[in-house]
């Protein structure tokens, strides 16, 4: 998270009236009233939006959660709501998650890596329409589609196959999303052509050039587009749902659901689950976040 | 060779977003019944929706929903923008721990709510309040603050989101014009106003924007928190298409209800683009 980092552009030109014109509000960095405000506030802040983490992992672990309590500390430790969550099938829905996360976006990036290519380095009849039609299915909302692809994935036009109850059903759908081909499409064109004209000339074809040649320069973008391609299909809520035959197909995050409205187990029990799912998403989040930041800041750039 | 590498692009796209969405117009003009063949109704489905009593509550709902968490969320990240702006070590580990709650899936985050949302006494939120002498609240049970609840989740998880993107917009404001200000001995506040808002007008547009849209098509929060319970005090647009569609069949009046939807959400971008390009040729 380097986004709120400020640099300094007049450099030593202009007589820095302090640190304090590093930030809008001239926070000071000297022990004073300002940095007890700023602390307080800060404590609250991570209050609101950590502390919620903290009490759902802690009354996960707990055996007495039945009455759920505020806490940062199980009362009673135990892997008791776990062992139960394992009985209702909680590992077979992490696995359908991880087998529709994995495939959907190793296909999301192939896809994007290819298209963006080509909308890079080609120019070509119809490339204006091509891109028009990507930034139409960026306007559209995939919750307004809902209906009718729940028709579509039962039967295919012109194939004639159904794909629903199987992870395709989640996987083909998420395989082609705008953002991650215009984040790369944008971080090609900047590399600089000549290394790809050098190659030419030793004979290399369109695929190889990619796979060897430029593929290994977009490494900082590959990342982008990985945690957010990530984020995306595990966040995919109403997608599963509508794609799956039975309960036996959902994902983790939609079988959440089941847990909850299970009235023989206790409210531990979901929030065990909810700790599952919550892995995935923090592990890539804390590995690649200097990505994640490059990510945002770029499409806020680019509207 | 760039049509052989779009193909799969194309391919996806014309199966599972396209042909979806002509689908949808076309089903929004028939009555639709399985087995027994679609029957042509015209415009009959667009003016069920339009006179469903359910679903203008649901719309009333989405509409006070998305101002009001849009709002929430845009002041209060850009509170915490301003707040959490530096370079130091510390900062950088607050801003890490703030954003959470936008990686997180949306399902897991309600059900983390649901459980601070407790009514009982002793629930996390209610245990809290009780500290300052606040008697137990319902929150989720009762259909007079469900809704609001729901908007506090809404704000929750879009706050960080709006921090990061402001973050962004503070760091290319030129630090040689807050030097300027400062010799030329404006306040803090004249600062903030004068120097810093017009530079983040751009983040700020986009920021709004971005909410408005989330929040017109708002769906797994209000599915997962209350199912648009209680007595449909928080039935939002999409649950009411979701349980026309996919509980009771209404493929017809679901469909024309979903494009409804996509001709707000396009009329919203295109007005707020005409709207933001007027105002930079100025």
């Amino acid at each position: 998270m380097s986004a709120g980092g400020t640099t300094t552009t007049s450099g030593g030109r202009v007589r820095r009236g302090s640190a304090r014109l590093d930030t809008t509000l001239g926070w000071s960095p000297r022990f004073g009233p300002g940095l007890i405000a700023r602390a307080v506030l800060c404590s609250i802040a991570l209050f609101v939006f950590a502390a919620p983490f903290i009490t759902t992992v802690a009354a996960a672990f707990d055996d007495n959660s039945r009455a759920t309590e505020f806490g940062f500390w199980p009362r009673s430790p135990t892997l008791l709501n776990f062992e139960v969550a394992a009985e209702k099938g909680m590992w077979e829905y992490l696995v359908n998650s991880l087998v529709i996360a994995g495939g959907g976006l190793a296909l999301q990036m192939c896809v994007s890596v290819f298209a963006a290519y080509a909308l890079a380095r080609r120019r070509f009849r119809g490339q204006a329409f091509v891109l028009l039609g990507f930034l139409l299915t960026m306007m559209l909302p995939e919750e307004v589609i809902a209906i009718p692809l729940s028709t579509v994935l039962s039967d295919l036009p012109v194939v004639g196959l159904s794909l629903r109850g199987t992870v395709l059903a989640v996987i083909l759908p998420v395989g082609m999303w705008a953002f991650s081909i215009f984040v790369m499409t944008e971080f090609m064109k900047e590399l600089p052509v000549e290394i790809e004209e050098a190659a030419r000339l030793d004979g290399l074809g369109d695929l190889r050039m990619l796979l060897f040649i430029v593929l290994p320069l977009c490494r900082p973008a590959l990342g982008v587009i990985g945690i957010f391609g990530f984020l995306m299909v595990w966040d995919q809520y109403l997608l599963p749902l509508i794609a799956a035959n039975d309960q036996g197909d959902f994902t983790l995050p939609v079988a959440l659901s089941i847990l909850a409205n299970d009235f023989t187990v206790g409210p531990g029990v979901v929030l065990a689950g909810s700790v599952v799912a919550l892995v995935p998403s923090l592990t890539v989040y804390f590995c690649l976040q200097s990505s994640m930041v490059r990510g945002i800041a770029a499409g806020a750039t680019k509207g | 060779m760039a049509w052989a590498f779009l193909t799969p692009a194309l391919l996806l796209a014309l199966y599972f977003k396209f042909i979806p969405m002509f689908e949808g117009m076309r089903l929004s003009l028939f009555d639709v019944q399985p087995f027994l063949g679609d029957i042509w109704v015209g415009l009959d489905n667009y003016a069920k929706v339009l006179t469903d009593e359910r679903f203008l509550s649901a719309l009333w709902h989405t509409v006070v929903l998305g101002c009001g968490q849009t709002i929430a969320a845009v002041l209060l990240g850009f509170g915490l923008a301003l707040l959490l702006e530096g370079q130091a070590r510390t900062l950088w580990f607050l801003r890490t721990a703030v954003f959470l709650p936008v990686v997180t899936a949306v399902a897991v985050v309600g059900e983390l709510w649901r459980l601070l949302y407790q009514p009982t006494e002793n629930g996390p939120i209610n245990s809290l309040l009780s500290f300052v002498g606040l008697g137990p609240v319902p929150f989720l049970d009762s259909p007079h603050t469900a809704l609001a609840s729901i908007m506090v989740v809404g704000t929750w998880i879009g706050a960080p989101f709006n921090m990061l993107i402001i973050l962004a917009g503070l760091t290319g404001v030129d630090r040689t014009l807050y030097e300027a200000a400062y010799i030329d001995g404006a306040s803090v506040w004249q600062r903030l106003r004068y120097v810093a808002l017009p530079a983040l007008r751009p983040a700020i547009t986009i920021v709004v924007t971005l909410a408005a849209i989330r929040s017109l098509r708002v769906f797994t929060e209000v599915y997962v928190i209350t199912g648009g319970g209680p007595a449909g005090s928080t039935e939002v647009w999409m649950t009411r298409v979701f349980s026309l569609g996919f509980v009771s069949n209404d493929i017809g009046v679901g469909a024309a209800a979903s494009v409804l939807l996509l001709a707000a959400t396009l009329l919203l971008t295109l007005s707020v683009q005409y709207v933001s390009r007027r105002r930079a040729r100025r």
